[in-house]
Parts: C-alpha cells; sequence; structure tokens
C-alpha cells in the first residue's frame, strides 16, 4: 500500500517538483500515474523507492514510513517492491538466468530456491525458452519481459513501473501492458507511470493525473477524459 | 528469505573483478609487494642489530681499575657502591693475580710473558651493565667515583650497534607510512576502477533491496586477494633477497664476530607480519574506494 499525504518535494537548486500531493493506493489496484514530462511523475518514484526524500509531508510505502526510515531497513523496503525501468537497465554480460539469479541472490535464495522460482517466472513473462540467452541478442519486447521477470521473481508486494514501454512500438507495448495487467490479476500491486495516452484508455484502470507537481485528477477512466477536464 | 553469507559467491566475483582490469591489478600488486619488501628489508636489518647489539649486551663489561692505595674494607666499600648504580648488573672484584693468570692464558704460547711480575696488573672491577644504551652513562659514573684509578671500555662497537638498529627501525617506520599510504591508494584507485565499471550493476542491486554489505564484500574480497596474493610474492622475493644477502655476508666473513639471524629462524613471522599488513592494505583500501557508490 502506499500513502502520500500533503508530499512536497523541493530540490537542493530550488526546483519545486511536487507541491502538496495526497494519494492513496491499496493493495491489488491497478493504477496508471500519468503527465507530460518534468510534471513530477519520476520524483514521485524516487520517493517510493527511497531514493530521494520529501520535504514536507508524509510517505508510507509497503508499511514502511520512509520520513522516518533507518538507513539499514531501505533495502528491505526495497524487497517489497520490483522496479522496472524504460531503459530496462539488464546486464548484458550476463544472460537471463544468470540477471534473474543475481537479484535472487541479494536475498540470500538458496539454489534450489532459484532453480525452481526463475522456470516459473519466466513461463510468466513468456520467455520459458530464453533463459540461457544473453539480452543483447534480444528484441526490446523481450527485454522489458526479462525487466518485468527480474522485478517479479522475489515475489514483492507490489511493482512500479516507469515508463515501461517508452522504447518498444505500439504492439509490444500492448503487450507488456496486458503482462502487467495480468500480473495485478495475480494480487501484485501495480503503479505504472506513463505519458502515453493511447495505451492508457485501451485498459480501464484508475488514473491519476499530475501536472506542475500537483495532482489534477484521480479518477476510474482514461487519460483523454483527464485531458478534457482541464 | 533470510540474508545468508554468500562467502563462494564473493569470492568468485572478487576474483572475476581482479581479471576484468588487469593491468591495475597487476599495479596493485606490485605496489603492495614494493612495499612489503622494503619494509621487510628494513626490519630485516633492525632485527639482526637488534640480536647484535643483545650479543653484545650478553658479553659486555667493561673494566675499572682500583687506587692501589685502597685497603680490602675500601675495595669492598666500592664494589657495593658501583653495584647500588642503576645501569649495573653485576660487579666482579679481580685481583691482580687473577688478572695475570687471564693475561697469560691468552699468551700460552709466548715465553716473552712468563715471568712477568704481578705488580704490573691492577686491582679491577669486572663490570656488567644492563643497557647498551647507556652504557657510556654508567662508565661515567664509575669513573667519577673516588678509589677509582682508570677505565677500560670499547664502547663503540655498541653504540654502533644501537645506531644500525635505531636507524633502521626509524627509516622503515617511515618507508613503511609512506608506501602503505601509496598502497592503499592504488589499491583503492583499483577498486574503484571496479566500482565504476560495475556501476550499474551497484544501481540494480541497491535498487532490488541489496544491503550495503553485499555490495561491498566482492570488492572487500578482490582488495583482499590483491594483498594476500602481493604478501606471498613478497615473502618468496624476501626470503630469496636475504638468503641471497646472507650467504654472502657469511662468505666474506663480514660480521664474524656476531653470526646474522638465518631466514628459516623467522620465517613463519615474516610470513605472518607479510600475509596481515597485505590483507589491512587490501581490505582497507578497497573499503574506501566502495563508500561513494553505496549511496544510491
Amino acid at each position: 500500500m502506499i500513502r502520500l499525504i500533503d508530499v512536497c518535494k523541493e530540490y537542493d537548486n530550488g526546483t519545486k517538483a511536487l507541491r502538496g500531493i495526497n494519494m492513496r493506493i491499496d493493495d491489488g489496484e491497478f493504477v496508471f500515474l500519468v503527465g507530460p514530462s518534468g510534471s513530477g511523475k519520476s520524483t514521485i518514484v524516487k520517493l517510493l523507492t527511497a531514493e530521494v526524500t520529501a520535504t514536507e509531508g508524509r510517505v508510507m510505502v509497503n508499511g514502511y514510513n520512509l520520513n522516518n526510515i533507518r538507513q539499514w531497513q531501505i533495502p528491505y523496503m526495497r524487497r517489497t517492491i520490483g522496479v522496472i525501468f524504460q531503459d530496462f537497465r539488464l546486464i548484458e554480460k550476463k544472460t537471463v538466468r544468470s540477471n534473474l539469479e543475481f537479484v535472487m541472490r541479494i536475498i540470500g535464495a538458496t539454489p534450489r530456491e532459484m532453480r525452481r522460482r526463475i522456470p516459473y517466472v519466466l513461463d510468466l513473462v513468456g520467455l520459458g525458452e530464453k533463459a540461457d540467452v544473453y539480452p543483447n541478442e534480444m528484441s526490446g519486447g523481450e527485454q522489458q519481459r526479462v525487466a518485468i521477470a527480474r522485478a517479479l521473481i522475489n515475489n514483492p508486494q507490489m511493482i512500479i513501473a516507469d515508463e515501461p514501454t517508452g522504447n518498444l512500438d505500439p504492439q509490444r507495448s500492448l503487450e507488456i501492458m496486458t503482462l502487467l495487467e495480468r500480473i495485478n490479476s495475480m494480487g501484485t500491486t501495480m503503479l505504472v507511470v506513463t505519458h502515453e495516452k493511447e495505451l492508457v484508455n485501451r485498459f480501464s484502470k484508475r488514473v491519476v493525473a499530475i501536472r506542475n507537481g500537483e495532482l489534477i485528477s484521480d479518477a476510474q477512466g482514461g487519460y483523454y477524459k483527464y485531458e478534457k477536464s482541464v | 528469505m533470510k540474508n545468508r553469507f554468500n562467502f563462494g559467491y564473493f569470492i568468485s566475483e572478487g576474483f572475476r573483478s581482479i581479471f576484468s582490469h588487469g593491468l591495475m591489478s597487476f599495479a596493485a600488486v606490485c605496489m603492495i609487494v614494493a612495499c612489503l619488501l622494503i619494509m621487510g628489508s628494513f626490519s630485516l636489518v633492525a632485527i639482526n642489530a637488534d640480536k647484535m647489539l643483545s650479543q653484545a649486551e650478553d658479553e659486555n663489561e667493561f673494566l675499572a681499575f682500583i687506587d692501589e692505595t685502597y685497603t680490602d674494607a675500601q675495595i669492598q666499600q666500592l664494589q657495593n657502591q658501583v653495584l647500588e648504580l642503576d645501569n649495573v648488573d653485576s660487579v666482579t672484584f679481580v685481583t691482580k693475580e687473577e688478572a695475570k693468570d687471564t693475561y697469560l692464558e691468552g699468551h700460552e704460547d709466548d715465553g716473552l710473558y712468563a715471568n712477568i711480575p704481578d705488580d704490573v696488573f691492577r686491582d679491577r672491577f669486572s663490570i656488567h651493565v644492563v643497557d647498551l644504551e647507556l652504557f657510556e652513562q654508567t662508565v661515567d659514573q664509575v669513573r667519577a667515583l673516588p678509589g677509582i684509578a682508570n677505565i677500560r671500555a670499547a664502547g663503540e662497537l655498541a653504540e654502533g650497534f644501537v645506531t644500525v638498529r635505531n636507524v633502521a627501525t626509524v627509516i622503515a617506520v617511515v618507508l613503511v607510512l609512506i608506501l602503505a599510504a601509496v598502497s592503499l591508494f592504488i589499491i583503492s584507485n583499483t577498486i574503484r576502477l571496479a566500482t565504476f565499471a560495475r556501476r550499474e550493476e551497484i544501481a540494480i542491486m541497491k535498487m532490488c533491496g541489496a544491503t550495503n554489505s553485499f555490495v561491498r564484500w566482492p570488492f572487500v574480497f578482490e582488495g583482499l586477494m590483491l594483498g594476500i596474493a602481493g604478501a606471498l610474492i613478497s615473502f618468496f622475493a624476501q626470503w630469496g633477497i636475504y638468503t641471497a644477502i646472507y650467504r654472502a655476508v657469511v662468505a666474506n666473513g663480514a660480521i664474524g664476530m656476531f653470526p646474522l639471524i638465518t631466514f628459516t629462524d623467522i620465517w613463519a613471522q615474516v610470513l605472518g607480519i607479510f600475509m596481515l599488513a597485505g590483507a589491512l592494505i587490501g581490505a582497507c583500501g578497497s573499503g574506501f574506494a566502495i563508500r561513494k557508490f553505496l549511496q544510491v
């Protein structure tokens, strides 16, 4: 669960990225976070992953209060979240399997647990046959599926996808979004940050819109609906 | 799932990293070897000087000749006065007859001294000192006592050993400090290079919930392995160099009366100190290097 209460964020250079954001995302929800470039979407993601701290207000993620979280607790908080990036951020010199083992090792998984979990997750994202392939031998869509598998591998409570389809063509983007929807249907909370209107409109999900650091809309429905209301 | 200390993983990652930037690793090992060899060489000089000094201390004595007008009672009183001095270990009274006998023992084959009269010699004290560094001071104190007619002492040798030991120790300490700093810098840069090459990987690890220690351990092991490799190479190099010098010195009979320590007597201590120093330099160097990259 995510709770943002009157959250403001001002960077050291004086940029006010967020101004009094209030938002609540319950367990199991699928939420699109939309807004133009520079609107504050990435700052919200950074707040949720504890890369930055709020200047004002309260931030709660999966039971952790990020306002007074201790440094040693941050890794454990991050283990409750899977993060997917626009540029995949896979390790090129490792195979798909090694990329996943690498992340499982972080939480102390045994080789047996890895042997059991990795094929399951790769099957889930449709890459059951690609375990021994290197990322640079795969298409963009496949690489993003590996990134999704990596986000899922430690069975997080929530996945935050930061522009997950930004580097993909419309067909691949649709496939990825459908996959995220399927993962959400299995119980994982999903926060998808995007500015792709058509894609958002194809899914009837909750859409939170921000602009200039302020929350301007939070409703079920598509991006266009929000745009008309502005 | 619990956090486990994955020793095998940390070692294999550290090992892989060493070869991924081989040239810097080689430079780091060379610096450690240079540092330890110089430290070892000066330390061995100091140890040998110290041993010679101890040996000299064991045999060290000087003679204090007694005023010929002194009676037995006065001599006894004077002996007690000498014994009360701080640095005096023992005082033995030697009569002129005993002195003559001892002298003649050293010249048995020389008929010239056979009929030498007793009164050529003087009654004397044979005085052993505790600390050779205070030798001259003790001689002066004894000389100042009433009843002491003259002194015969060879303090130059003792002073020479003290000087060699002190100079070698100071040089060893100064050079070790300088070279340790340089080695730390090189190791630190080697590891920094490794962390820079893997900064994306580290960022992903941190984002996936890796603790700082999980990220740090492979780099610490890398530094440790470089340090230990440097220590082992230095140990064998030191062995070879020392043995060569030892043989040359023994062959020349340069310090005949003071035998040098053989390397086999001290190899375990040298190996232990080298390993400890190498491991410390390696681990500390990598610890410094990685700090910045953990702030994700």
